[in-house]
């Protein structure tokens, strides 16, 4: 079980709970604001942008090649920029908190 | 076996020179042909712009034939996004439950209706029907409107004999116009309605823009979606394996759609204006010369994707460009995907094969490289579970 919280757009704070899947598909099963997921999480329409808390990053992981590309053309990347529909929910990611690029 | 291979007519050239000039009415276009040059440049609108002449960014272009804008196609930023503002809250409701409920039951009973039939002609009387009745619902106009659209045929602008055909665009134009003034005198909870009663940058938005968006809804989702519906139906024909599949893994349906539309690309190319002298893959694309994003080749890509040439229903990573890219994508693609979502589940719901008795392919013809996109007419048997 990991908890995730989203900071959204309007800055408001939400934390769920989940075992598996990625974390977009936590987020829209949700209706976490400014988290589409678009094309369902195969890493093609960047509606799934979160900027990782810095404190966060090492247990969130890098981002592959690929994301790194989508990401480098999105007006709003920064170095905490993740893709989340590339991010798989495992034990590890308890706590952490990721604000939604929008 | 090979009905429903879709070839790379670009590979050498992507590899070679990532760039390839074109000739069209004697305004060339260079197509950017590899992945990240297509994405980079689809970004880059102060340098390749969308916002000039109207009808140039088409290719071929149709600055001889239309006059209206097309919005928000033919827009740059900042206005582009303005427009897109007030129109993307409505192209986001085929995510609403009740329209996928709809969605599904227009999609179930047309293949119903073909099970039934000993030969379909899918272009004409599945994919026309399908994507016509389906407007519907995203335009929120009476479904007997479809009836008047299936009656135009498939090509409201092309027709067989001339790329071009301004004729049969003035029947759009014509019937866009009466729409138009109907829904001025008596508005309804449609899609002409809304737009003459939305705010933009602080006024309405004039009938001429209402025209330039819905001209754009009608073209832009027209032939894309008859041919990924028309080569769907063709792929899993010779695919009927991976028609089990879909049953067996219904969570795998939104990847195989994207793989579906990444291997079909409906769309092969889109132009931009070059606004000032610059380059593109060491090539020099001079100021007010033309460009286009070839998302068809870009989707072949092999420094990207493993195997471009296989059809893989659960390629998990999957950084296509079939809706386009950045500041234009497509404002149809959540209506598309849906559409394809839902064909994807039905089909492995109710049908248990589909044979192919013959078929004529409509190969696209850009002089050096002649892209197979779909169909002109596909004869089929559709065999009930
Ligand atoms: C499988 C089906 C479809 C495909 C492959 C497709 C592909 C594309 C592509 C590649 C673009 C980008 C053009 C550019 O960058 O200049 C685009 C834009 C657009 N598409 Fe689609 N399309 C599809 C369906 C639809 C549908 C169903 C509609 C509406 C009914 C639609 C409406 C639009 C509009 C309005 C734009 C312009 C968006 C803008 O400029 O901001 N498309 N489409
Ligand atoms: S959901 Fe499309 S890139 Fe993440």
């Amino acid at each position: 079980m990991a908890k995730i919280t989203f900071i959204t757009p309007d800055n408001e704070s939400v934390t769920l709970e989940a075992e598996q899947g990625s974390v977009m598909e936590l987020a829209v099963s949700n209706n976490i604001a400014g988290i589409d997921g678009d094309c369902g999480g195969v890493c093609s329409c960047a509606t799934c942008h979160v900027h990782v808390a810095p404190e966060d990053v090492a247990k969130v992981g890098a981002a592959s090649e690929i994301e790194q590309d989508m990401l480098e053309l999105d007006d709003n990347a920064n170095e905490y920029s993740r893709l989340c529909c590339q991010i798989e929910i495992s034990e590890q990611l308890d706590g952490v908190t990721l604000t939604v690029a929008g | 076996m090979n009905r429903s291979e879709f070839p790379d007519p670009f590979e050498q050239a992507r590899q070679t020179d990532g760039v390839s000039t074109i000739d069209d009415q004697n305004d060339p276009v260079t197509m950017v042909l590899g992945l990240k040059n297509v994405r980079k440049c689809a970004h880059q609108w102060q340098k390749f712009q969308s916002g000039a002449e109207a009808g140039r960014i088409v290719v071929p272009s149709e600055v001889n034939i239309r006059d209206t804008r097309q919005i928000p196609f033919e827009v740059d930023p900042p206005d582009h996004g303005d427009y897109r503002a007030v129109v993307e809250p409505w192209f986001k409701r085929p995510l609403e439950p009740a329209y996928q409920a709809q969605l599904s039951d227009i999609i179930g009973s047309l293949i119903d209706d073909v099970i039934q039939q000993d030969r379909v002609e899918v272009v004409e009387e599945f994919a026309l029907c399908l994507q016509s009745r389906a407007l519907t619902l995203l335009l929120n106009t009476p479904f007997a409107e479809s009836d008047t659209w299936i009656s135009w045929g498939t090509h409201v602008f092309r027709s067989e004999d001339s790329a071009l055909d301004a004729s049969k665009a003035n029947i759009l134009y014509d019937y866009i116009d009466q729409q138009i003034e109907r829904a001025a005198a008596n508005p309804t909870d449609d899609l002409y309605s809304v737009l003459l009663n939305s705010d933009f940058q602080g006024r309405k938005l004039t009938k001429e823009e209402v025209k330039g968006v819905m001209i754009l809804t009608f073209a832009g989702g027209r032939d894309t979606v008859i041919n990924a519906v028309t080569n769907t139906i063709a792929y899993f024909a010779e695919h009927p394996e991976s028609l089990r599949y879909i049953q067996q893994h219904p969570e795998n349906t939104g990847k195989a759609v994207e793989e579906l539309v990444r291997y079909f690309s409906p769309l092969t190319h889109m132009g931009r204006v070059v606004t000032e002298d610059s380059q593109v893959c060491q090539h020099a694309a001079k100021a007010d010369s033309r460009i286009s994003l070839c998302w068809a080749s870009a989707n072949r890509d092999e420094t990207v994707f493993d195997s471009p040439n296989e059809v893989k229903l659960d390629r998990k990573v999957n950084p296509h460009v079939a809706f386009g890219f950045s500041h234009h994508n497509c404002l149809g693609a959540t209506h598309a995907r849906q559409i394809l979502q839902i064909l994807l589940t039905q089909l492995a719901a109710k049908v248990a094969r589909i044979d192919i008795h013959d078929c004529q392919e409509n190969i696209e013809d850009w002089q050096q490289f002649q892209r197979k996109v779909g169909f002109h007419s596909l004869n089929v048997t559709f065999t009930g579970n």
